[in-house]
């Protein structure tokens, strides 16, 4: 089963590279990743699909807990949640074929959003698997052009975001070291 | 505008602010404006003759000290002769900060000369790494950059800098808070899983201490000493915990796992109750984990949790400082003395005798002859004559596992070993870092003739500063790990591992200004090792050992741990 990760990170240069590196150091291919900023320009949020093997994904998402750009790394597959994408598709219609793609993708719910001689573009948003059922059916009236957003999701439950408060500088735990020379 | 200071000027003052006064590094074009604002400053500079030695004199620093030890390189080459050290400190959480230079900002990305893209090549190597984008983050950058490497898991973290951010001027404003709102330590140990832990603890028969660097890192030799000695519990210390309880205590074992003693192994395969400190379960330590301590429940304290449960299921996490955790745990642990230790009184005298037992029927035994050095020997002479205070820092290979085996230390810091990433010529230059740190110390290099190869250049290093290093070649004309590997497991067909062609250790030494010798008869040993160590100055002592002999005990790779060969015989399972 695929693996629904959903990160609040900090918007910075590296962030996401730090968050894919986990994964791809361990061999996971990612099936999708979306990250955009939060209503906080500060913050980014994340969704990252990923088929993880079952017995390490409380240990992948323990490690992207670690990265210090990431504030929170929740695994939703654990709890209820909702997950939508995206798909903007180019669909060749010709006139004898064009009520029946507006009707299907009505089906859909879809909507057209440019029109042409040619045919329509088209917007449709929802599950990953009713939106592979959209494709294939459009498809059937001949050539399509998609782009899929991959999965965006949030979670139904509160989550309790705990953070760290400021620190003076030079007070680097102390009760970890011993007396040395140099160095202080 | 008095404040108005270079990027470099900056740094520095960054660097003292955080108590810095020695960093190990090497120049190159872009970290020039940061060499001239070193000159007359007193910080001192420790010029290395290779990069990743820099890295590596920066972990023996921190390691004999648990101070946060200083690397620094430029750009390109410079930066990616670091990784090694970078890993390595990654592997063993050893705290340092490396500086490297970057070319100018408007040059990134432009495959320029000595260019290479650092943040992400490092990225993976370190606890966190930054890019400095302009000179005005540079103070926030330092000053977090220490804290990461010190604080919580302690780790590597590398701060690239581009000469214009050097060159650059701003009006300096110390730093005096830090915010990293996604940096989670978590200190304390759970209260109520603390006091579960104490109940296990008086409840169990077989109780079994298994002890590792983040004892060191939490400095909770103190704590330590306490749990064992109030459970009166066996210890065995990893490779990294070495030290963390005093080799003389009577309820130290061992180093377990693939070249523990057969008692460490024993204990560790038939106890009932595992209470694993700092630890992170690795291979070398636990063989094949499914047939790891079969019988026993596991109480696992980290600060990090990601290794909780990460190769072992604990029955008992608690994730905090091992110091903060233990301290609790002791006062626990004596409250129940008067309704709990009765207890199980009797079941822990049987454990103990069958301890002492398994100890006895198969000690950690030196191989002495007459004719020929044994390696064993050597490091017990060697033992003698640091008698437990000195700072041993060895290489990789077997040599480090006879001096884990049969080396004692009094106290923690004084075992510099690269034990999770294993990389050879960390030893020489591991010990340069730890002569600089601790010059009131003995300072012991313990090598093989391949890992002492690869770090000659640091010879001029050690001849510069007069550094009174005890340089130890343990030399068997061989690879001598891999050869005892290819003799075992690949029909003794020994491919790429004589090491011939090994240069006289007097002319090399001579070479360099200071002295040297080989001695490869037991009977001049002694007097030879006693030369060396009444040397002020530096000194290479190439010991000519037995060629063919292997560490054992032996647990190969994938076995149980309680399937060790034990001698150049048969296996013995029991």
């Amino acid at each position: 089963m695929l693996q629904v990760i959903s990160i609040l990170l900090e918007n910075k240069p590296g962030a996401l590279m730090r968050v894919t590196g986990l994964l791809s150091a361990r061999g996971y291919n990612i099936e999708s990743l979306t990250v955009a900023r939060t209503t906080d320009p500060t913050l980014s949020r994340m969704t990252i699909v990923v088929d993880v093997d079952a017995g390490l994904r409380k240990q992948v998402i323990k490690q992207m807990n670690k990265l210090i750009n990431v504030l929170q790394a929740a695994d939703l597959s654990e709890g209820p949640s909702v997950a939508r994408e995206l798909v903007l598709m180019r669909v060749r219609a010709p006139m004898e074929s064009r009520a029946s793609i507006l009707k299907e993708a009505e089906i859909f719910g879809a909507r057209v959003i440019d029109s042409t001689l040619e045919g329509f573009a088209l917007e449709a948003t929802g599950e990953a698997e009713k939106l592979d059922e959209f494709i294939d059916v459009m498809r059937s009236y001949g050539e399509i052009d998609v782009t899929r957003s991959g999965t965006v999701a949030v979670s139904l439950e509160p989550r309790k975001l705990r953070l760290s408060s400021p620190v003076a500088t030079g007070t680097a735990i102390t009760s970890q070291s011993t007396t040395g020379v140099l160095n202080g | 505008m008095s404040n108005l200071m270079s990027g470099a000027k900056i740094l520095l003052e960054c660097l003292t602010r955080e108590g810095v006064d020695c960093i190990f590094g090497y120049p190159g074009g872009v970290t020039l404006p940061f060499y001239d604002a070193l000159y007359d400053h007193p910080i001192r500079h420790v010029l290395v003759r290779h990069e990743e030695n820099a890295a590596f004199a920066a972990e023996g620093y921190a390691r004999a000290t648990g101070k946060v030890g200083v690397c620094c390189a430029t750009s390109g080459p410079g930066a990616t002769n670091l990784t090694t050290g970078l890993v390595d400190s990654m592997m063993d959480s050893i705290p340092i900060v490396a500086l490297t230079g970057q070319v100018t900002s408007k040059l990134i990305g432009s495959d320029a000369f000595q260019e290479a893209d650092t943040f992400g090549i490092t990225r993976p190597c370190t606890k966190h790494n930054y890019l400095v984008k302009n000179l005005s983050e540079l103070p926030q950058i330092i000053h977090e950059a220490f804290y990461l490497a010190n604080s919580g898991r302690p780790g590597p973290v590398l701060v690239d800098i581009p000469k214009d951010v050097f060159q650059g001027h701003y009006q300096y404003q110390p730093v005096n808070s830090i915010h990293l709102p996604g940096y989670k330590i978590h200190l304390d140990g759970h209260a109520g899983q603390i006091r579960r832990a104490a109940q296990m603890m008086w409840e169990a028969k077989r109780p079994y201490v298994y002890g590792g660097g983040g004892i060191l890192a939490s400095g909770a030799s103190k704590e330590l000493k306490e749990l064992v000695e109030t459970l009166d519990a066996p210890c065995v210390l990893t490779l990294m915990g070495l030290g963390a309880l005093p080799s003389s205590h009577p309820n130290f074992i061992s180093l377990p796992g693939m070249h523990g003693s057969y008692a460490a192994n024993m204990g560790m395969y038939e106890c009932d109750l595992l209470i694993a400190l700092g630890v992170r379960f690795d291979d070398r330590v636990t063989g094949r984990l499914a047939a790891f301590a079969p019988h026993a429940k596991v109480i696992h304290v980290d600060i990090d949790p990601a290794e909780i449960g990460k190769n072992r299921t604990a029955d008992l996490p608690i994730v905090g400082d091992v110091k903060r955790v233990l301290s609790k745990l002791n006062k626990n642990l004596q409250e129940m003395i008067p309704t709990h230790q009765a207890q199980n009184a009797a079941g822990r005298r049987d454990w103990w005798s069958q301890m002492r037992a398994w100890q006895t029927e198969h000690p950690l035994q030196p191989e002495f002859s007459t004719d020929e050095i044994k390696p064993q020997h050597l490091i017990t002479e060697l033992d003698r004559l640091g008698g437990g205070n000195a700072i041993v820092a060895v290489d990789v290979g077997q040599h480090q596992m006879w001096s884990a085996q049969f080396f004692r230390f009094n106290e923690p810091r004084l075992w510099l070993s690269s034990s999770g990433l294993g990389s050879m010529g960390f030893g020489l230059p591991a010990a340069i870092g730890a002569a600089f740190a601790r010059p009131d110390k003995t300072v012991i290099a313990v090598m093989g003739d391949g890992g002492f190869q690869m770090s000659v250049p640091e010879l001029a290093t050690i001849a510069s500063h007069g550094l009174p290093v005890k340089l130890i070649v343990m030399n068997n004309g061989y690879l001598g790990m891999v050869r005892q590997w290819q003799e075992l497991f690949y029909n003794n067909r020994l491919s790429s591992v004589t090491l011939d062609c090994f240069p006289d250790a007097e002319k090399l030494a001579g070479a360099y200004g200071f002295k040297g010798k080989t001695v490869d008869k037991p009977h001049e040993l002694r007097a030879a090792l006693e030369e060396c160590f009444a040397e002020p100055g530096p000194y290479l002592l190439n010991v000519k050992v037995t060629p063919f002999e292997n560490v054992y005990p032996m647990v190969p790779a994938g076995g149980a741990i309680n399937e060790m060969v034990l001698g150049p015989v048969n296996p013995v399972t029991v």
